[in-house]
């Protein structure tokens, strides 16, 4: 598999022209402030930035080009290495760079290039402003590269289909020792069940009803610790069936501790029936059962906030996420993987669809990451041993809500004062919210109830 | 008879960037590197360092064996190709060897050009295209004294400078006007001229060679002017050609070089590529086709014949070639892209100068219609790769053009930002 590397992202808009990240570069690497030293450049012309400075490619030119075999990407780190001694000093490497991330220091007479100062770059650390940042995203794949993806190759998902997305990685985080249930809806219609005697998933895998999904899994692990064997329990439920007809057993098995994780795939809406609504679709939105014309505008209802109301069941672990943020969400399966060994794990996974929604599938994951970013899916998570909720992903200063509807045509017809519901909706959720994050109040509102 | 799904014919720079690119679409298919020489792979480039001493020729390769095994290639040195039956899909090797194929690349790359003077075949010469040229060539230099060097081009001039550097006393001749006429206009051409002069090396330009004699171990050369020239050491260096003298009766279509589209599909055949030094392919300006003998060009046709010989969907067709190098000289930087040489603004080129021929200072940016059609520099501070990809990509700076003329190298790293981080 492929490798992922750490990388240096440039923020122009955060960018002042201070050039300290010029001084700390050359001090770093000349014992000198004097700029010709730098190997990042960041210059401004028609009031405008732009940045020189090497982007260790994965299809490296200057690699390519180099007459004298001076350059190589080190696959470990992924910096791309000059050779002091085989360099010749020809320049082409220069002219073979399309972003001057190799240049020619007059004084060193030597070409130079980033080399990421041994993995902690000093350039980052000296930006006053953030307009550097040290990027690790990536490393993380590798280490999900190694696990096992244990869904099958053509599966009949739309294109762009979150949930696919959903579904594969967390069967790679929890692994096959496990029974899958899928009741009906998308995750059971593109063929996780599978058919004709073969499965989807590379796991033992069933179908249960719309209205049973957790008593279901609930009776099997019951099942499974009599005989002593210890298998997890795990539900991959749409919205429909977890917050509408699935709820009555879901809250049952909640109450009564029952040991399984329970992911929600919540994409706002019945999609695998033709796109009706559900409990969890949002005010305002467009479905086939709430259309938009000259009286109806779309659904006019608030959603419930399904993931709070399991809070209030006392289950072991509840978290939200979205797929936008890979990594968060792969820390939350870690902890549901272990609280499902002491009662139920739910996380409720934001799950927007290209089809059902009306958006280009090219959009799926800026979609999720606005839908973050405008506070419209606050994530955050709730352990029963610690007893309040955390965010874990605090937004300090969201983005107005219209920057998220705007890229979604279920919410294309909104009017103003629909628009103004929804951001004073946002706001209110963050709040209640918030009051959950203090071990008292979550205490006192638990025995309230 | 030998099999390999994919077969490369050379392994300089155009082969081995072709060959990275197939491995990058298909990790399992057989590849075959065929290399004339018994060498691991070089650049001819590297070669007048080698002459300097600069680099030892054990330190030049650019590939070991050790990547060929990882990466499942084979690669067989001493491995020189005679004749192509392109019918059969096959090739044949000096040996006698016969290799079958199923897609076929040639990247052999070009041979110096000798030039038809009266005397020259009796005379003993040098060139420089291989590295065991460039090993004679310094074991050559250790006993001689006077070096001649014919052709004020490229090779000439690094290989003038670095016998300079031996301790040799050197003359360069060239037939035209001012030295690397391909890529500096007078000016340009007139500063470098200066820093050899400056260095103490002769340079003859506006010379024919009209006749060329040995007498023991020296050579005579008599010049168009009447002049004479005597040496211990002759370097002929007048340009190379495309190698494809084992084209003959294949079917290839062969003109100055092997003929491709923008796929670099050879014609006249199927299943055959050509790329690099060896392949006459589409211009950036104008619709005729040439041999772009750079290594940027090779590396890129390498890549272009790589892809598409594996079908992968990201080719994007050959964009032209044009002039593009880099030269550095006893403690200069000069580089020139795309149309380097309008010297004067005419009908429909702008051209912004800063010549100060006191500090050896020479920038010249060439626009025709709002679009950058040619940069150079001397001893400027500009990036050659910024200003290249604004030319191929056709950038048009209609809008910035007053700033971009006052801080070419501010706003080329701008755009650089804005359009194609």
């Amino acid at each position: 598999m492929g490798k992922g590397y750490k990388t240096i992202a440039f923020y122009p808009q955060r960018c002042d022209g201070c050039q300290k990240c010029v001084e700390a570069c050359s001090e770093f690497h000349a014992g000198s402030t004097d700029p010709v030293h730098s190997r990042i450049k960041v210059v401004e012309a028609g009031g405008a930035f732009g940045l020189a400075l090497c982007r260790q490619c994965g299809e490296p030119q200057c690699v390519m080009n180099c007459p004298a075999g001076a350059l190589e990407k080190d696959t470990e780190s992924g910096v791309i290495k000059w050779d002091r001694d085989r360099c010749v000093n020809c320049h082409i490497c220069t002219l073979a760079c399309p972003y001057a991330g190799i240049t020619y220091n007059v004084v060193s007479e030597e070409v130079m290039k980033c080399d990421f100062c041994e993995g902690d770059p000093a350039c980052v650390k000296a930006c006053p402003l953030g307009a550097l940042e040290l990027k690790r995203g990536a490393e993380i794949f590798n280490e999900w590269a190694e696990l096992e993806d244990l869904v099958v190759p053509g599966i009949s998902a739309c294109l762009g289909c979150n949930s696919e997305l959903v579904l594969r990685h967390t069967l790679r985080r929890v692994g096959s020792n496990v029974v899958v249930a899928t009741p009906p809806g998308c995750m059971a219609g593109v063929g996780t069940v599978g058919v004709n005697g073969k499965t989807g998933v590379k796991a033992p895998v069933f179908h249960p009803l719309l209205t049973n999904t957790a008593a279901m899994l609930a009776g099997a692990k019951r099942y499974y610790k009599r005989i002593g064997r210890d298998v997890t329990m795990i539900a991959f439920g749409g919205d429909g069936g977890t917050a509408d007809v699935g709820f009555q057993s879901l809250s049952g098995a909640a109450e009564r501790g029952e040991q399984m994780i329970y992911i929600c795939v919540d994409n706002e809406g019945y999609m695998n029936t033709g796109v009706q609504r559900s409990s969890t679709t949002p005010y305002g939105a467009w479905t086939s059962t709430t259309p938009v014309g000259t009286v109806l505008r779309g659904k006019s209802r608030d959603a419930k906030p399904m993931p709070l109301l399991m809070v209030m069941h006392n289950c072991e672990y509840v978290a939200t996420a979205s797929t936008a943020f890979m990594e968060d969400y792969y820390r939350k399966l870690e902890k549901a993987i272990e609280a499902a060994r002491r009662g139920m794990a739910y996380i409720h996974v934001f799950s927007p669809c290209p089809t059902g929604w009306r958006f280009p599938p090219s959009k799926l994951i800026e979609v999720g990451r606005k839908a973050v970013q405008t506070n419209i899916v606050p994530l955050w998570e709730y352990e029963n041993r610690v007893g309040r909720i955390r965010f874990t992903h605090p937004v300090e200063n969201p983005l107005p809500v219209a920057e998220y509807l705007s890229l979604i045509g279920k919410f294309r017809h909104l009017d103003e004062e629909q628009i103004a519901h929804i951001q004073a909706q946002t706001q209110r959720k963050i709040e209640v919210l918030k009051k959950f994050t203090s071990e008292e109040t979550t205490t006192t509102l638990h025995h309230a109830a | 008879m030998f099999h390999s799904k994919y077969l490369i014919v050379g392994a300089s720079h155009a082969g081995l960037s072709a060959l990275d690119a197939i491995r990058l679409i298909e990790p399992e298919g057989e590849v075959t590197l065929l290399c004339a020489e018994s060498t691991p792979p070089y650049s001819p480039t590297i070669l007048p360092y080698v002459v300097s001493g600069e680099v030892r020729a054990e330190e030049v390769f650019l590939r070991r064996s050790d990547r060929f095994e990882r990466m499942g290639v084979r690669f067989e040195a001493g491995a020189r190709v005679v004749s192509v039956q392109a019918g059969d899909h096959s090739v044949e090797l000096e040996s006698g060897e016969k290799w079958e194929y199923e897609k076929l690349l040639l990247a052999t790359g070009a041979a110096p050009s000798i030039p038809r003077i009266e005397g020259l075949e009796g005379v003993s010469y040098h060139v420089l295209r291989t590295l065991e040229d460039a090993e004679k060539l310094r074991a050559a230099m250790s006993g001689a004294k006077e070096a001649i060097v014919l052709g004020a081009g490229l090779i000439g001039m690094h290989a003038a400078e670095n016998m300079l550097k031996a301790g040799l006393k050197v003359r360069v001749v060239e037939a035209l006007d001012q030295v690397l006429p391909a890529y500096f206009d007078p000016r340009g051409a007139d500063l470098i001229e200066r820093a050899f002069l400056e260095q103490g090396i002769e340079i003859l330009t506006g010379e024919r060679v009209e006749g060329v004699a040995q007498s023991g171990g020296r050579v005579e050369l008599s010049l168009s002017s009447g002049k004479t020239l005597s040496g211990d050491l002759l370097l002929v260096s007048t340009g190379v050609k495309p190698r494809t003298e084992y084209l003959k009766g294949s079917g290839v279509e062969v003109e100055e070089g092997v003929v491709v589209d923008d796929r670099m599909r050879a014609g006249g055949v199927e299943d055959v590529w050509a790329a690099g030094d060896v392949a006459q392919a589409r211009g950036f300006f104008g619709d005729s086709k040439r041999v772009n003998a750079t290594v940027l060009s090779a590396v890129e046709q390498g890549r272009i014949a790589g892809m598409d010989m594996v079908g992968d969907s990201a080719l994007q067709p050959y964009g032209g070639g044009m002039a593009v190098n880099t030269y550095t000289f006893f403690k200069h930087r000069a580089f020139s892209v795309g149309m380097g040489k309008v010297s004067e603004s005419e009908d429909d080129f702008e051209v912004d100068q800063v010549y100060l021929p006191s500090s050896f200072c020479y920038q010249k940016l060439v626009f025709s219609g709002g679009y950058l059609v040619g940069a150079s520099g001397i001893n400027t501070e500009l990036d050659p790769g910024v200003l290249y990809q604004l030319i191929r990509r056709k950038v048009n700076l209609e809008e910035e053009k007053g700033v971009f003329s006052a801080k070419p190298l501010e706003m080329g790293r701008v755009l650089m930002s804005q359009v194609w981080r």
